[in-house]
């Protein structure tokens, strides 16, 4: 009796990793339009109308808790936004000069506007769900394609750029954030000096408070504090080969820029603009995307 | 309801209401700089109180569950949380540990497996990483605040487990005690007469 106990035991154990094992290596190795995949969205659409109602009900919790956590920082905090409003009224003035002299350039050269960030449809939603693991970064929001939201649509919160959509459904998407593994974007430093270093910004793994912006010049004249924006790139050659993201998304600033790192590994840290733990609302920036920044040169001169 | 099915329907319930609960709420609560992570501690107190069958069983469902609401590779939280239902079930089946803080030393080692095992399997999978300092720290403060909450899980979990359960061990502890102690050492007439001597 003991012994057939033990054997079933064991066979059950056996079966469930093994079913686990099959899972994971047919998962790992599918497309997203997978029958496994598509099931997955199935069920996540099944559970978003659940998720969203959880995710109300249970508000008054979240933000009471968010409060406590939210006074335990709050010194640091002001300590930190007291020298960043210095650095950034300086910055100000700059670029207010800057905004004007390009206004002006502009409307010289006729460039065409309908690219850049303006002409986004922001969509406001709910953040619904949230992986709680430092692996898989990523977060559930109420809106999907019904409300205009496509995979790949950039997405914004905290006045800067979160992350962007890798799953759309009806009613619900999941938005992959800057700090997963998978993520990458073109980025440039806002230099006052020049038009800006370019460099590609990947999360820096396990730490969700960090980002590297790698591939930067090994001179570039980087600092801490400087703005971290989207580069928004295309590629003359060919101009159906642009960046998911406008130009000109905040990112985050620089927070250690170690001239020896940057000389050696051609890489600063960014810290992110967005509070990524704590974000309960966000924009979706749905179409049209990017398409080419096109300067208009005048016809008719001659 | 018949009898057999009363134990799975709850776990199936308690499995839903928790990853509904997880990512819906605690995961959005910053302790720390971490979230609490209420579903290794749910399958180690499944393990504990039911035993390893129902505790693998309950890791993988509620594993495969996470991994599916979270849009992730599926399998990997299944794996792991198979471990830690089976582990805890055995701990049960073999010691039966009967100290009331069991579950805060069980919630700590199972949050342990399911970071560290997260990680093993990520890098096994592929994922350029460095092992930073801070993904360790990170892990460490998880274990902590899941060890805090561990105790009042496992009390929710008991609640919504015991009536279903067909052997208690707190209350097979109890009669034990109430009648004498069941070591295989002590004759039936040597319990018995401790049983008399305590009613006088």
């Amino acid at each position: 009796m003991h012994d057939k106990q033990v054997r079933r035991r064991r066979a059950v154990l056996a079966l469930l990793v093994g079913i686990s094992l099959i899972l994971l290596t047919a998962y790992f190795g599918e497309s997203p339009s997978s029958p496994l995949h598509n099931v997955q969205r199935g069920i996540v659409q099944v559970f978003s109308p659940v998720q969203e109602g959880a995710s109300k009900v249970l508000s008054p919790v979240k933000d009471v808790a968010g409060w406590f956590s939210d006074t335990l920082n709050a010194k640091a905090r002001s300590d930190r936004l007291a020298k960043q409003v210095a650095s950034l009224t300086r910055q100000l003035d700059y670029y207010a000069q800057k905004a004007s002299l390009s206004d002006q350039l502009a409307a010289q050269i006729r460039l065409d506007t309908r690219v850049g960030m303006s002409s986004y449809q922001p969509v406001a939603s709910n953040v619904i769900g949230r992986d709680p693991t430092l692996w898989y970064q990523t977060i559930t929001i109420d809106k999907g394609s019904d409300d205009g939201v496509a995979l790949n649509d950039p997405v914004t919160g905290d006045g800067a750029l979160v992350g962007k959509v890798t799953t759309v459904d009806g009613p619900v998407s999941v938005v992959t954030l800057i700090t997963d593994h998978s993520f990458a974007v073109a980025a440039k430093v806002l230099d006052s000096s020049s038009d800006g270093d370019s460099g590609v910004l990947i999360p820096a793994i396990g730490n969700p408070y960090s980002l590297l912006l790698q591939e930067l010049p090994p001179h570039a004249p980087i600092q801490n504090g400087q703005q971290v924006v989207t580069a928004g790139f295309t590629d003359p050659a060919n101009p159906a080969l642009n960046s998911l993201y406008p130009a000109g998304i905040p990112i985050g600033q620089v927070s250690n820029a170690d001239q020896n790192q940057l000389l050696n590994n051609q890489q600063v840290q960014v810290v992110p603009a967005a509070n990524l733990r704590h974000l309960s609302v966000v924009q979706v920036l749905t179409r049209p995307h990017p398409g080419t920044a096109r300067a208009q040169l005048g016809t008719g001169t001659g | 309801m018949s009898e057999w099915l009363r134990l799975p329907l709850r776990l199936v319930g308690l499995a839903l209401l928790t990853v509904i609960v997880q990512e819906s709420a605690v995961s959005q609560i910053s302790i720390f700089g971490v979230s609490a992570d209420l579903t290794p501690l749910v399958v180690m107190s499944v393990g504990l109180l039911a035993g390893s069958l129902p505790g693998a069983i309950m890791g993988f469902g509620t594993g495969l569950l996470v991994d599916t609401v979270l849009v992730q590779t599926l399998g990997v939280t299944s794996l792991l949380y198979i471990a830690i239902g089976y582990w805890s079930g055995r701990l049960r089946e073999l010691r039966d540990p009967a100290h009331g803080l069991i579950p805060l030393a069980a919630g700590a080692a199972a949050t342990a497996v399911a970071g560290l095992g997260m990680s093993l399997i990520q890098f096994l999978l592929g994922v350029n990483a460095p092992v930073s300092l801070l993904l360790l720290q990170q892990i460490f403060v998880t274990v902590l605040v899941n060890t805090l909450i561990a105790l009042p899980v496992y009390a929710f979990v008991r609640r919504v487990v015991q009536p279903a359960l067909p052997d208690d061990p707190r209350r097979r502890r109890r009669r034990a005690y109430t009648t004498g102690g069941l070591s295989p050492l002590q004759s039936p007439s040597q319990r018995l007469g401790q049983i008399s001597r305590s009613s006088r």
